[in-house]
């Protein structure tokens, strides 16, 4: 059994990073040409990483499921990306953003991780201009910040509302290139079926090619997963339709711990669901929150005569609106961190304050900021003031050009002008802070297994604030992988190319495939979908945005009996010799079906409230969360024993150090 | 809504393809045309068939994925959106609509409306790229300023998602508009103007190797471009080819 050793340098935190890479022993280039790595996933963390490490020299092969690397679900973050650049002369510095990133994840993350992540986050943004990605700038040429949740500096970078689209494509920029040279070899339309452990050691993955379902080995000194979040184990979610948890699960499933599964983040700012039909939810960035006023009315009466169409929220007078968030946390107001923003949205909303048909959404309102921007504009330009018209016409020019993708983005799904309307909100699920288990050096429990971005657990605690899910993706894969997984393959400069030939690379194909065939074989009377809607549902209900000890028991059960019935009764069509999509997501809701029970084992074991983890039993008088720092500061590290009812705990306590442990205050 | 749908039905790349007729019922107009056919393949499914296939991931119309030619039109009749992104209410109860792949030479059909698109990246591999390793120790971001109006028109332009309707529209299944994007993100920017020269000779030999056709300033790229990719971007890819081929 593996042990838990985080393997966290020693000295003081500001010395680690640079101390450990002093220390760590290096592959020479003539060796890196002999060595092979293999990268699951071509987001922002996969694709940085192939691209950095075919650079170094090592041969790399890259796997995604898109027809595409350009297409990972990277590419579809909004807002932006932080880093401790102090561009605005506003006190922000590398402590700063450490400390906010501790705080923002409710101090469960651990800290020397967090403080090297804040340490690169400035060579992230050097690299990406320097890859031609266009961040946005000012009239003098120089890079804009805008401000996001839960910090009082405006430290994050963006690109209007596709900071992530941009990033992902400086990203495969990089990769192309050594695509170009012959050093990354690129598998496109391929997932990650099971991991292969030889001698104890990750050595390769079990590929299926989405086109023709042929099942591939493919052998490596080292294989990195990249493979993103589970959000999608609520069925709905912000999430890619594709995006998955399977290799993270095979991972697991081989000896790979998986680390605090119950930590999600419901993100606040989402387009409110508006039927049963949904396949997904839009996010309204964060970065809205910059601008964006949120609010319900003061009244019942009020809320119900705008849940009915009676009254028009643009009617209804500023002392008749109840702006709660700057009411309940005045110092930061409509920028709190996500799990306290969308903490309030429920309370507002579970006790009647919701205002669509449903009950449940929020406004978030522009009308202040578009008047704000227009007097700007019209003093700028010598123009009254005071001219309605002129004020309003130059302030939603203002607005358009910050969020103007975000705005149509709006208009196209809800089918209403938010220039003109207040936007209507509700929390979502957006990402998942929880992941694969790694040490220091971002190695898993499996030798030569390494987890990074979204996929490990490391960074941002219990709570992940905005805009640094981008910086962590691109700090993993340009700056801290390259270097730590040297330290690896020192190893293995003499082991050679590895063979597929081997009985655990045969022992590993033959199981897939007759997990392939039996799901085939199967030929039930309900759908994948359907299977998929109902999990979703009862995590969603019983493991959602609170939770508690009932709920979280009967989830468990529900759980299990759910996945007896999923194996007893789904259809899946077509043959496993096509391209099948059904067969495809068959494969990763058994994997979610897993996945589900311990999810809600882990947060039923987590008897406190911290971050997006909010357990009913555990809160002030005001509803805040309550921590229990006593008992639970450590990270739940759970290792497979074949049911995931009987996965065991290890837990690896957290050290604060440099930063004081202590309740998180937004007021 | 109740809807007939005329969908192209292709087993594989080898074998020919039909459009098969399908009616459907209890489509709400809130729907997007992607949850419209999800009812459709669920249908198909409990019935025995063999659901349709398509492309999609993201479903918010950034990553491309989604590439259905419906009623004649890249991503159907609205405007500045992808496939995911229409929804039911730009259609009429009762309507017929075609759905069919997108059609190209360069985008042979993988199956049903699902078509490979992989000639894209090749033509990125060709020179989509600025040529920056990863150390840590590039200059700081801020030390080289950018004229606001050229780094927003650089950032338009790099806003292409490469979905390849502007090759399914073009009459002469051109992808200019696609490679012009990509030349124009690096032309206008001071970070890929020393490798200028060779991106956009290398690039424009990988289109043209590839097999897309030539531009005739039409113009129905730009118009169906979900993204809204000017024509501009040509017009400055025709500038940079030229100078190109003198200056090589």
């Amino acid at each position: 059994m593996a042990k838990l050793d985080s393997k966290v340098p020693k000295g003081p935190i500001s010395e680690k990073w640079t101390n450990h890479k002093n220390n760590i022993r290096l592959v020479s280039p003539a060796n890196k040409r002999q060595i092979d790595v293999i990268v699951v996933g071509t987001g922002l963390a996969g694709g940085s990483a192939a691209a950095t490490l075919a650079e170094l020299g090592y041969n790399v092969k890259s796997f995604c499921f898109q027809d595409s690397p350009r297409r990972a679900h990277s590419i579809a973050a909004q807002g932006g990306i932080n880093a401790a650049k102090n561009y605005q002369g506003d006190g922000d510095s590398i402590h700063r953003l450490f400390y906010d990133t501790v705080k923002g994840g409710d101090y469960r993350s651990r800290e020397s991780n967090v403080h090297r992540l804040a340490e690169v986050s400035a060579n992230i943004i050097d690299q990406c201009v320097a890859q031609g990605v266009p961040f946005a700038r000012d009239y003098g040429g120089l890079l804009d910040n805008r401000s996001f949740g839960g910090v009082l500096v405006s430290r994050t970078f963006y690109a209007k509302g596709q900071t992530g689209q941009q990033l992902l494509l400086g990203a495969y920029s990089a990769m192309n290139r050594q695509i170009a040279r012959g050093k990354i070899k690129m598998f496109n339309r391929h997932e990650m079926m099971d991991v292969v452990l030889v001698d104890g050691k990750a050595r390769g993955i079990i590929t299926r090619n989405l086109i023709n379902g042929k099942i591939e080995r493919h052998s490596a000194h080292a294989v990195v997963i990249a493979s993103g979040g589970y959000g999608n184990l609520f069925f709905l979610s912000t999430n890619a339709m594709g995006s998955n948890v399977s290799a993270t699960w095979k991972i697991h499933k081989k000896g790979a711990y998986f680390a605090n599964p119950c930590f999600t983040q419901i993100h606040p700012t989402c387009i409110p669901v508006s039927g049963d039909h949904q396949s997904k939810l839009t996010l309204m960035s964060e970065s809205l929150r910059n601008d964006g006023r949120i609010w319900v009315p003061k009244t019942k009466e009020d809320a119900q005569a705008i849940r009915e169409g009676k009254l028009n929220p643009t009617d209804l007078s500023e002392d008749k609106r109840d702006y709660y968030l700057e009411r309940r946390y005045p110092a930061f107001g409509n920028l709190v961190p996500r799990d306290v923003a969308s903490r309030a949205a429920k309370e507002r909303c579970d006790i009647g304050f919701g205002v669509n048909k449903t009950g449940e959404a929020v406004f978030l309102d522009f009308a202040a900021a578009i008047v704000r921007y227009g007097k700007e504009k019209a003093h700028l330009k010598g123009l009254d003031e005071d001219d309605i018209k002129v004020v309003n016409e130059l302030g939603k020019a203002a607005v358009k050009s910050k969020y103007g993708n975000l705005f149509q983005m709006y208009e196209k799904i809800v089918d209403e002008n938010p220039y003109e309307t207040p936007m209507m909100i509700y929390p979502a699920v957006h990402y998942t802070m929880g992941g694969t288990w790694v040490d220091y050096n971002l190695m898993t429990t499996i030798p030569g297994c390494f987890a990074i971005g979204e996929a490990n657990f490391s960074d941002h605690g219990a709570n992940r604030l905005g805009a640094s899910a981008l910086m962590q993706g691109l700090a993993d894969g340009y700056f801290v992988l390259p270097y730590t997984i040297g330290d690896y393959l020192a190893d293995d400069i003499r082991t050679g190319a590895i063979s597929t030939d081997s009985k655990e690379f045969e022992e590993a194909e033959n199981d897939v495939k007759q997990k392939i065939e039996s799901l085939l074989k199967t030929k039930g009377n309900k759908t994948v979908d359907y299977y998929h809607k109902k999990l979703g549902k009862i995590i969603w209900n019983k493991c959602g945005m609170s939770r508690n000890a009932d709920d979280l028991k009967q989830a468990i059960e529900e759980i299990k009996i759910l996945r007896e019935d999923f194996y007893a009764n789904v259809l899946v069509p077509g043959s496993s010799d096509s391209f099948n999509e059904p067969l495809a997501k068959a494969i990763r809701v058994s994997d979610f079906l897993e996945l589900g029970e311990l999810f809600a084992k882990d947060a039923l074991e987590r008897k406190e409230s911290c971050g997006g983890h909010f357990r009913e039993e555990h809160q002030s008088k005001e509803g805040e969360a309550l921590r229990d720092d006593e008992n639970f500061t450590f990270v739940s590290a759970w290792e497979y024993k074949g049911n995931p009812s009987d996965a065991v705990l290890h837990k690896e306590q957290l050290n604060y150090e440099n930063i004081e442990l202590k309740t998180r205050s937004y007021k | 809504m109740k809807l007939t749908l005329k969908v192209w039905r292709q087993k594989n790349s080898k074998e020919k393809g039909k459009i098969e007729s399908y009616d459907i019922d209890k489509i709400s107009p809130d729907m997007s045309f992607l949850e419209m056919m999800d009812v459709l393949n669920e249908k198909l499914t409990i019935e025995g068939l063999d659901p349709v296939a398509f492309d999609h991931d993201c479903r918010e119309g950034i990553c491309g994925s989604c590439s259905m030619f419906i009623n004649g039109e890249a991503h159907g009749p609205d405007r500045l959106v992808t496939t995911c992104q229409l929804h039911m209410r730009k259609f009429n109860d009762g309507e017929t609509i075609y759905i069919e792949p997108f059609r190209a030479k360069t985008f042979p059909v993988i199956k049903d409306l699902v078509v490979d698109r992989s000639s894209f990246d090749r033509i990125q591999h060709a020179g989509g790229f600025i040529s920056v390793n990863t150390s840590g120790n590039t200059q700081d971001a801020n030390s080289i300023p950018i004229e606001k109006q050229k780094a927003d028109n650089a950032f338009d332009a790099a806003t292409c998602i490469g979905c390849g309707a502007c090759v399914a529209t073009c009459k002469n299944s051109s992808a200019m508009l696609f490679v012009s994007a990509k030349v124009s993100q690096y032309a206008l920017l001071p970070q890929g103007k020393i490798e200028a020269t060779d991106r956009v000779l290398n690039m424009v030999k990988q289109m043209d190797d590839e097999g897309f056709g030539n531009c005739t300033n039409t113009g129905a790229c730009e118009v169906e471009c979900p993204k809204g990719i000017s024509l501009e971007n040509i017009a400055r890819l025709n500038r940079e080819f030229i100078k190109a081929k003198i200056n090589s």
